[in-house]
């Protein structure tokens, strides 16, 4: 059977590009954390980025191509098991499970609707033009001014705080399961590697929300 | 003891089904949940109604043909306890009990809290087995296998074929029974043989069949009677990615 049609070829799919997703949002953080520096520190980032020219790009298209996979076959899966419990019991008490394991599919389509909202906020310019000012004469644009301003009103600082929460309880029950779906888990780890998925997820809700928090309360300012 | 007990009764896979309320009175605490349900059954059909339809057998937790759902969890719930060594004197008096079948796609109700567990027979018929000549017995120790291994193996064995694992699963999957028997025979010389073909035969039966996709609840592990692990669900995966590779 193909691996994209097996249980737990499916399963290693899911694990795989996850892996690639929360790697990419730990070293996401680290960048942005230059933001607590100031202002030439995250520009300065912002510039070394955009210097490495067609590698943006494949790094771009590698990360949409595990976006759009983990997706489609976190959608597919979900229907599928839905369909295998066509009809639940009465009564139902969970022993083990948790809230982040059970909702991760309405955690994801809500980091996937957050996704869209940050790349048209930050990246494609679209809900807030007025936030961009240039820096120097090589089409930059001033990052630092782009977060403070970006933050100055309301909507976009709630619909950050909502998207990382999700984010939070999405990474909580997803790092410890692509350990155990890798075949990285035996008895012994897999507590500890629950432990670990859900700090991991606590310093990534707490490193990215400091962020807007730190504007709104005037402690990163122009 | 005087209790309330809402049981789901169902006359075959097409019929709705539906939970009834049927009062037990007296039940003594020292009674096995099976042994209760006797007496309830033994009331019923002095009255000439239809008794309650349910799977036993050895009713001494080694058989796994109990399968019912006690208040949302299946076998009850006590840790490491089938339904037929689950006490009544677990429960309090005057307390309300529901009880329901297993519930999964896979398993389709015959009649009240008796399913048809086909789909399991199925996984281990697609590779459950190791291929070998049996003829006499073997010389105990001509097949050299250290003990961490052997217990290793007789851990996964301890699986009853219950169905628990799918009935807990939020995604009906039996990817913890078919882990187990995929563990269990992979470590030991006889089945390492066979275990690439294995795994990818028993995960793909499970599939045909029904059974949902693991999402790593571990809602398997808790609700098992005989506290079989999630590390072999771990392991088939190791072994599911070996067969990949090689």
């Amino acid at each position: 059977m193909l691996l994209t049609q097996s249980s737990v070829g499916r399963k290693i799919i899911m694990a795989v590009t996850g892996f690639v997703l929360v790697a990419f949002v730990c070293v996401h953080l680290l960048g942005n954390s230059s933001v607590f520096i100031g202002a030439d520190a995250i520009n300065a980032y912002a510039q070394k980025l955009h210097s490495l020219g067609p590698f943006v790009w494949v790094f771009r298209l590698v990360m949409l191509a595990a976006f759009v996979i983990h997706i489609f076959f976190g959608i597919q899966l979900t229907l599928e098991n839905r369909a295998a419990t066509p009809e639940k019991n009465v009564q139902i008490k969970r022993l083990k499970t948790g809230f982040g394991a059970e909702t991760m599919i309405v955690s994801g389509l809500v980091i996937l609707a957050f996704v869209i909202y940050h790349l048209l906020h930050f990246t494609f310019r679209v809900t807030n033009p007025d936030i961009y000012v240039p820096l120097g004469d090589h089409g930059m644009i001033n990052v630092f001014v782009m977060i403070v301003q970006g933050f100055s009103s309301a909507l976009p600082v709630i619909i950050y705080l909502v998207g990382l929460f999700f984010l939070f309880l999405h990474v909580s029950h997803g790092i410890q399961s692509l350990f155990q779906t890798l075949g990285l888990s035996n008895d012994k780890s897999l507590p500890f590697m629950g432990m670990v998925s859900k700090l991991v997820g606590v310093v990534l809700l707490v490193g990215y929300i400091s962020i807007p928090m730190l504007v709104v309360f005037g402690l990163i300012k122009l | 003891m005087k209790l309330k007990l809402h049981v789901w009764r169902q006359n075959g896979s097409n019929d709705k089904g539906r939970l009834e309320t049927i009062d037990a009175p007296d039940v003594s605490p020292d009674q096995s949940f099976l042994e209760m349900l006797d007496d309830v059954n033994l009331v019923l059909a002095r009255a000439g109604k239809d008794v309650i339809a349910f799977d036993h057998d050895c009713r001494e937790g080694i058989c796994g043909m109990c399968s019912q759902v006690i208040n949302g969890v299946p076998h009850g719930g006590q840790e490491r306890t089938t339904v037929c060594q689950l006490h009544m004197r677990q429960f309090n008096d005057g307390d309300e009990i529901f009880v329901e079948p297993w519930k999964a796609r896979a398993f389709p109700v015959i009649k009240d809290l008796v399913v048809n567990r086909n789909g399991l027979e199925v996984i281990m018929q697609a590779g459950g087995y190791t291929s070998c000549h049996t003829g006499g017995v073997a010389d105990g120790n001509a097949l050299l296998i250290g003990k961490p291994v052997a217990d290793y193996s007789m851990d996964a064995a301890e699986c009853i074929g219950c169905g628990a694992c799918v009935a807990s699963c939020p995604n009906s999957s039996a990817m913890l029974f078919t882990g187990a028997k995929v563990a269990q025979l992979a470590v030991l010389p006889q089945g390492k043989v066979e275990a690439q073909k294995r795994v990818m035969a028993m995960t793909e039966a499970a599939k045909e069949f029904g059974f949902g996709n693991c999402t790593n609840h571990y809602e398997c592990q808790a609700s098992c009677p005989k506290g079989v692990d999630v590390k072999f669900i771990a392991k088939l995966n190791r072994e599911y990615m070996k067969a990949l590779v090689s």
